[in-house]
C-alpha cells in the first residue's frame, strides 16, 4: 500500500483538473475522482505493468463517460452558457480571465470525444500512446481527434478575431 | 541529408513537445520555410498554452478531505467490499430473535433461481478477484485438465469460452463449493488489471432453461441465465452496458450443440 500512497497521491491534482475540465461542475467531479480512487486502491494490484498515471486516467474517464451516458439517457441537459466556466477559473488577473474564459467556452463547444483528447495531451501531457490507451483507440484515432480539435477551436478563434478587426477599422 | 515528409502528426507533436530533438529541429527547419504552416502551428501552441493557462489553478487547489488517499486506504481497509457487509449485516439480523425470520425469508427468497447463482458468483469474485497472490487454482495454460476435472465433478461437460474479441485472457480457474454443490469458477482479466468470473453449476427443477437477467450484489454486477440444465452467471466491477455483449459472447459459445 506504501507504494500506492507514493505513486498515486501526486497525480490526484492531475486527475482532479481533468475531470472539472470535463465536467465542468466542481462536486460532480471530485465525486468522480474519489471515486476512482477508491476503485485504484482495490484494484491496485490487479494492475499490470506501464504507467499509473494512464492507469489512473483511464479509470477516471471511464466514470466519466458512464457519468455522461446516464445524465444524457436522464435527459438533463447543459448548456453552453450554463458550463460554468467561473468554476474553472479563478487565480488570475482580470485580462488574463477574459482570456481563459473564452478557451474555455470554446472547448465546452468541442465534442466530448476531441475535447478529451486535447486535455489529455495539451494539458495533462500524456503521450499519444497514453492518450490512446485511456480512450480505448488507437493512436491513429488519437492524432486526427486532436487534429480536428485543433481546427475547430481555431476556426472559431478566427471568427471571433475577425470580429474584432472589424471593430477595429470602424473605429478608425 | 535525406529528410521524410514531415507530417500533420508530426506539426502537432511539435506543439506538443514530443519530439525526439533530431525531428524536432527538422520540422523547425521546414517550419522557417514555409511561414503559413509555421503560423498554424503557432496558434495551436497558443491555443495549449491558454488551455494550461486557464486550468493550472485548478491541480495548486488544497485537496478535499475526501480526497485524502491515505483515509481512503483506511476507510477500504475497514470496510472490505460492500458484499461481505451484506452478509455480515444478515447474520447479524439472524441472531436477533425476529430478525431471524426475516433472514429466513430473505435466504429462501434467493435460494433458487438464477439470483441465488449470481449471489454465489459475486461472493466468489469478492473472495478471488482481489487475490493476488492465488487467484486461480489451475492456470490458463491447463485447461484442457481444468475443464476435464471440473466437468467430472459437476457430471456435466463445461466449456471454457474464449473472450480474446472482448479483450479478456483467460487467467484460469478453480471449484468453488456453493450452497447448491460444486461450481467451477472461471477468471478472465483484460490489459487493465479488470478481472471478470463466469461461474457455472448445474439448475435444479424448473430453472433448467432461463432467459438472461442483470443481476447485482454490492458493487458486483453482471448476468445470469440458464442453458440446458447449466447456469452461468459473469459478475464484475463493470457498467452492464460493458458486461451485456460478454455475457452474449458466452452464452453463444457456451450453449450445447
Amino acid at each position: 500500500m506504501k507504494d500506492m500512497l507514493v505513486q498515486v497521491e501526486p497525480l490526484i491534482p492531475a486527475l482532479r483538473r481533468y475531470a472539472r475540465a470535463l465536467m465542468r461542475d466542481r462536486a460532480a467531479a471530485d465525486d468522480l475522482v474519489q471515486d476512482c480512487l477508491e476503485r485504484a486502491v482495490s484494484r491496485w494490484h490487479q494492475r499490470r505493468d506501464g504507467s499509473v498515471r494512464a492507469w489512473l486516467f483511464t479509470i477516471l474517464h471511464n466514470l466519466a463517460v458512464t457519468q455522461f451516458r446516464q445524465t444524457t439517457a436522464r435527459g438533463r441537459h447543459m448548456s453552453i452558457d450554463d458550463a460554468g466556466e467561473q468554476e474553472l477559473v479563478s487565480a488570475a488577473a482580470q485580462e488574463q480571465r477574459l482570456i481563459y474564459r473564452d478557451v474555455l467556452s470554446r472547448l465546452a463547444r468541442l465534442p466530448e470525444e476531441q475535447r478529451a483528447v486535447l486535455l489529455l495531451v495539451a494539458v495533462e501531457d500524456l503521450s499519444y500512446a497514453d492518450a490512446a490507451k485511456v480512450l480505448g483507440v488507437p493512436v491513429g484515432t488519437v492524432m486526427s481527434r486532436l487534429s480536428r480539435a485543433r481546427e475547430r477551436l481555431q476556426q472559431e478563434m478566427d471568427g471571433a478575431g475577425l470580429g474584432n478587426v472589424v471593430a477595429l477599422r470602424s473605429l478608425k | 541529408m535525406s529528410q521524410r515528409p514531415i507530417t500533420e502528426d508530426d506539426l502537432h507533436a511539435y506543439v506538443d513537445q514530443a519530439l525526439e530533438p533530431e525531428r524536432r529541429a527538422e520540422v523547425a527547419s521546414y517550419l522557417d520555410e514555409h511561414p503559413e504552416v509555421a503560423s498554424r502551428v503557432a496558434a495551436f501552441a497558443k491555443q495549449r498554452e491558454q488551455l494550461r493557462g486557464a486550468l493550472a489553478s485548478i491541480a495548486d487547489e488544497p485537496l478535499p478531505a475526501e480526497l485524502n488517499l491515505s483515509h481512503i486506504i483506511e476507510n477500504r481497509k475497514r470496510r472490505p467490499l460492500r458484499g461481505w457487509g451484506a452478509i455480515a449485516a444478515m447474520l447479524l439480523l439472524g441472531l436477533g430473535g425476529l430478525g431471524g425470520w426475516t433472514m429466513r425469508s430473505v435466504l429462501q427468497e434467493n435460494s433458487t433461481g438464477l439470483s441465488a447463482l449470481a449471489q454465489e458468483a459475486a461472493y466468489t469474485y469478492g473472495v478471488y478477484a482481489p487475490d493476488h497472490v492465488r487467484p486461480v487454482e489451475i492456470r490458463a495454460s491447463d485447461s484442457a485438465e481444468f475443464t476435464k476435472w471440473v466437468s467430472n465433478r459437476l457430471k456435466q461437460p463445461v466449456k471454457v469460452p474464449d473472450l480474446s474479441v472482448a479483450g479478456y485472457r483467460l487467467m484460469g480457474g478453480r471449484l468453488v463449493a456453493t450452497s447448491h454443490g460444486p461450481a467451477a469458477m472461471l477468471m478472465y482479466d483484460d490489459n487493465r488489471g479488470d478481472r471478470l468470473v463466469v461461474l457455472t453449476r448445474p439448475m435444479s427443477g424448473r430453472n433448467q432453461d432461463t432467459p438472461m437477467m442483470p443481476q447485482s450484489t454490492g458493487d458486483v454486477a453482471g448476468f445470469a441465465w440458464a442453458d440446458g440444465g447449466l447456469g452461468y452467471t459473469l459478475v464484475g466491477q463493470l457498467p452492464t452496458d460493458t458486461l451485456r455483449p460478454i455475457a452474449n459472447e458466452i452464452r453463444k459459445q457456451a450453449r450445447p450443440i
